[in-house]
């Protein structure tokens, strides 16, 4: 078992599907659909494979898991090192499990260049899935970035009208955030001495440099996520790329920004997130509500969700934050609950906008006559993005903010409110599109789902409803590796402390031997 | 006096027999006029791998040669490695491009081949008249390649431009190196190292600010790229493409080993000022791009933003600086080849063109080709895993190193804003509607070029070790 490197292998196999795609010889139909099927297979056996991985992973460890290491380039002292741990793991569940999605609901959508898109879609996997296991920072980064190239390809290439705007904006918002990372990580790995990531996590910089980076790495991290003021490229990102392309950034893209201040900021740089953590806070309660209101006026389905996107994951900043169990736990939750629920929501409104080709919500109304099926998957869906209890979105709300009252009341209140907003735009969503009178014709006439939608709405149902039922599957694998960081998290503040103690009385040492002499 | 022996010149034989052979093409050439512009092209790329060849058999030493005129060390020779590797490259480029532009002058390789000849002259040089002479042979041959299509306005425009601009330059050179005589008493290099150690005089200062002015000028580096633009635009492509990936190594090689052999004891003056040009070039680079609708305009602005992430590795300095500058001029250079490749194919019906929106909709007219062109734009503007990634990581990791942090900050926010002219290209190709295609008949020897320069920006992150290491090897020489 030591000698089947199981990561690589997730990483890697899509692009031995971009291999195949591109082998494929015939007239454009014919390659369109075996190029389909290709997509469908690779991605369907990488989920498999992380399932497989699942079992195998040993839930009561905090260590890093299933690592390969490698030497690849010894005279920069850096290794191809990859490994997951409780808080990796789910990140590249969703990933694999996404994906097969994402190809179903490009099967018939997507009408030209469709090898193309299957070959983009790949490649974006395999950078989705290196970035949760990198486990060298600079190898992290490579995949992190490498992420930018085939998202902006989908969006510029498939995407709506304004697309090419939207796909600039994306790359550069994105990519300016990322290179002041770069020069933080190489700081970093020149202080250290080393790019692994386990070993800057035990080696802490000093407090002032911690300062600097820690602004470097937010600055990436930050936009990626998105957090307010900064999240103005997802909209319309996600408006004009085409509904498997908004699923992705939204199920897992957002997830990265994440996925980094737990992996960096918090172990890296514990005194400079314990210092600006207020402010954080801060952001992420004026991203929840200010959102929250922008998303209440939205006309645009697509552009709602989006405005929602970001309310969500001002919670998670919100939790992970706290640095408490509580709000980490919360914050992962929410975010594995956010990947599946927007993503399917993104894939109901892909559902109708493949029908009527438009996204306003005005002329929709009153689908529940003509598209019950449907209704009800919104139904639930819309009532998981809620936080209704008994669906995943409450767990990660819930605890979230429990993280949150326990470091800041005044803070917590606020973001409460969020919930209640959300609640707001969410269900007036429903009402106008589900509900009321049907004023289109068109609208009123539009067939309920296929079976190809069936197959792929009702695992997102069904995740949805299980992980609020039963959270603690996913918690007890994350737990162990919480705590490690959060342990980690306080000794990196416990020794500053001491040696800020330290100090003085080395003086008074000092002092004493000259006054003796 | 010494009798005359061949063996203490082993050094120099790569260039001497290029001189030779270059003399014995010549003759053919006049004899047989413009019909044997084939036979020498092909004869002038295996006249060059002959000479790689004799180069590689070498042992490099650090010892200079004929009256301490030329030196041939590890460093000089991974350079002139690469500089013959570029000039092939570019002849190969360029066959079928003259033959269609009917440029068919017998002058054309031979002149490169002067041009590489010179080139690897000054770079070896270790004295400043062997480095003139060196650097004069290789100007010159590149004038007359700018204006060679002398019947076209742009072309000859061009080609004066460059000779008023270049010929100033090299006076500004001759002048600085005339005070520094004067106030060393030498011309070696080592001699005015040793001097300018012990005591640093204002007058070898001012000579030195002259020196790297002319030099600076050769480069394109900003504020002394003037030039750059209007001769890319005006030149015939092929004669681009060989200014855009040969004759820059060659300069940027022999500014390092100025800096670090005569002019190590002024390094805090040339400090200052090599910080000043890196950081003018890459928002020059950044920012005058920008606007550019002729594609070989805009290469000319992305070379000076090139320039400057080159100039950040000397500023840095120290081993792991030059490694940098190294590593980073060698994929720059393979990039660049496969980039001008591409433009070369740019033809409709038989006639070149070279505006950004010509590539519109290339991803269906000619989807390998825009593939390519997409690949090396990514690794331009420095994007992962492309290679272009690991010389920008590398100049702006010894730029942390050597506590550089405000010029580092400049290159990465330049990049991105470069980087929107690159993605300008990808998104003429992928997102806009077809333009008329290209013709398809591409010649096997581009098509080798653009293969391989793509092959190599997309494999590089599988193996960067050996470039890393022998980058690292060759400056040792520096700091033995």
């Amino acid at each position: 078992m030591e000698n089947i490197s199981i990561l690589s292998l997730l990483t890697f196999l899509p692009l031995i599907g971009v291999l195949f795609i591109l082998l494929i010889r015939g007239d454009e139909a014919r390659v369109a659909l075996n190029s389909k099927r290709v997509a469908l297979y690779i991605t369907s056996f990488n989920f498999l494979l992380s399932l497989f991985m699942l079992l195998r992973f040993d839930g009561s460890s905090a260590d890093f898991q299933f690592v390969e290491s490698v030497e690849w380039l010894p005279a920069l002292g850096l290794q191809y090192k990859m490994g997951i741990d409780g808080i990796s793991l789910y990140f590249v569940l969703l990933s694999t499990f996404l994906m097969p999605i994402c190809i179903l609901a490009s099967w018939n959508s997507i009408k030209n260049r469709v090898r193309e898109y299957m070959i983009a879609f790949l490649v974006l996997q395999t950078f989705m899935i290196g970035t949760f296991c990198a486990l060298d920072a600079v190898l992290f980064y490579i995949f992190f970035e490498g992420v930018l190239i085939p998202m902006f390809i989908i969006i510029g290439v498939w995407g709506g009208k304004r697309r090419v705007y939207s796909a600039f904006k994306f790359f550069l918002y994105t990519l300016l955030g990322s290179v002041l990372m770069l020069l933080a990580l190489l700081v970093l790995y020149l202080e250290v001495g080393s790019s692994d990531m386990e070993t800057l996590m035990a080696n802490p910089v000093a407090r002032g440099m911690q300062m600097w980076l820690w602004l470097a790495f937010f600055a990436s991290f930050a936009v990626k996520m998105p957090m307010w003021p900064v999240h103005t490229w997802l909209p319309d990102a996600h408006v004009e790329a085409p509904t498997a392309g908004s699923v992705i950034l939204a199920g897992v893209l957002l997830k990265m920004g994440g996925y980094g201040f737990l992996r960096f900021s918090l172990p890296m740089f514990p005194e400079a997130t314990e210092f600006f953590a207020p402010m954080v806070f801060w952001l992420s309660v004026i991203a929840i509500i200010y959102t929250s209101l922008v998303a209440l006026v939205q006309e645009d389905m697509k552009k709602l969700i989006a405005y929602s996107s970001v309310a969500h994951m001002g919670f998670v900043t919100l939790g992970i934050f706290t640095a408490t169990t509580q709000g980490i736990e919360g914050g992962i939750f929410q975010m594995i609950s956010h990947g599946v629920i927007s993503a399917a929501l993104f894939l109901c409104v892909g559902v109708v906008y493949d029908r009527l080709h438009t996204r306003e919500i005005s002329r929709y109304g009153g689908l529940v006559k003509n598209m019950p099926k449907y209704a009800t998957v919104f139904m639930v869906l819309m009532l998981g993005s809620v936080g209704l209890p008994g669906t995943s979105g409450f767990v990660g709300e819930f605890l979230a903010l429990m993280g949150a009252f326990q470091v800041n009341t005044v803070i917590a209140v606020f973001a409460t409110t969020g919930v209640v907003l959300g609640a707001a735009y969410m269900l007036a969503l429903y009402r106008r599109v589900i509900f009321g009178e049907q004023k289109n014709v068109d609208a009123a006439a539009m067939k309920d789902l296929t079976k190809l939608e069936y197959s792929y709405f009702v695992p997102l149902v069904a995740l949805v409803i299980w992980l609020g039922v039963q959270p603690s599957v996913v918690m007890d694998k994350i737990s162990p590796s919480v705590e490690k960081l959060i342990g980690q998290y306080e000794a990196g503040i416990n020794k500053s402390e001491q040696t800020e103690t330290a100090e003085p009385i080395m003086l008074e040492v000092i002092e004493e031997g000259l006054n003796n002499e | 006096m010494n009798s005359l022996t061949f063996a203490p010149l082993a050094p120099i034989f790569p260039e001497l027999f290029l001189a030779v052979a270059g003399m014995a093409l010549l003759i053919v050439g006049v004899l047989r006029g413009n019909q044997s512009m084939r036979f020498i092209t092909q004869s002038t790329m295996f006249v060059f791998a002959i000479a790689l060849f004799l180069l590689i058999g070498q042992e490099p030493s650090n010892e200079a040669i004929l009256n301490d005129m030329f030196v041939q060390n590890s460093f000089t020779y991974y350079i002139k490695a690469i500089l013959i590797v570029g000039v092939i490259a570019s002849l190969a480029l360029s066959k079928q491009y003259l033959e269609q532009e009917l440029v068919i002058r017998f002058e054309y390789p031979i002149l490169v081949l002067f041009a590489g000849l010179g080139m690897m002259l000054m770079v070896s040089s270790n004295d400043m008249l062997g480095l003139y002479m060196g650097l004069e042979l290789q100007s010159l041959s590149l004038y007359v390649l700018a204006t060679i299509r002398r019947n076209h306005v742009k072309s000859a425009e061009s080609g004066m431009k460059y000779f008023v601009l270049g010929a100033i330059s090299s006076g500004m050179l001759l002048f600085g190196i005339s005070m520094i005589y004067g106030f060393t008493g030498s011309t070696n290099f080592d001699v005015i190292g040793a001097t300018l150690i012990e005591e640093v005089s204002l007058g070898a200062v001012i000579g030195f600010v002259f020196v790297l002015a002319g030099l600076a000028f050769k480069i394109s580096a900003a504020p002394f790229h003037m030039w750059t633009p209007d001769v890319y635009e005006g030149a015939p492509t092929s004669v681009t493409a060989f200014f855009a990936i040969v004759p820059k190594v060659a300069a940027i090689a022999l500014i390092i080993r100025l800096l670090f052999i005569p002019f190590a004891g002024i390094s805090e003056q040339w400090f200052q000022m090599i910080w000043l040009l890196s950081f003018l070039s890459m928002i020059v680079g950044a920012f005058a791009g920008l606007r550019q609708n002729n594609i070989k305009r805009l290469l000319a602005y992305s070379s000076i933003g090139n320039i400057g992430y080159a100039l950040i590795g000397i500023v840095a300095g120290g081993d792991a600086g030059l490694a940098s500058v190294l590593v980073y001029l060698t994929l720059y250079m393979v990039m660049t080849a496969g980039v001008f490749g591409i433009i070369l194919c740019m033809r409709v019906e038989g006639v070149s063109v070279t505006s950004i929106s010509d590539l519109a909709g290339l991803s269906r007219n000619a989807p390998w080709l825009a593939y390519s062109l997409a690949i090396l734009m990514f690794s331009m503007s420095g994007i992962p895993p492309m290679a272009g990634f690991f010389g920008k990581f590398m100049v702006f990791e010894a730029a942390m190193q050597s506590g550089l942090y405000t010029l580092g900050v400049i290159g990465v926010l330049s990049s991105v804003v470069a980087s929107y002219y690159y993605l300008r290209i990808i998104k003429t190709m992928f997102f806009d509607d077809p333009a008329p295609a290209f013709d398809s008949n591409i010649d096997f020897s581009r098509r080798l070029v653009i293969g391989f320069s793509v092959l190599i920006v997309l494999v590089f992150i599988l193996k960067p070790s050996p470039l890393i290491e022998v980058s690292k090897g060759a400056v040792e020489s520096f700091f033995s």
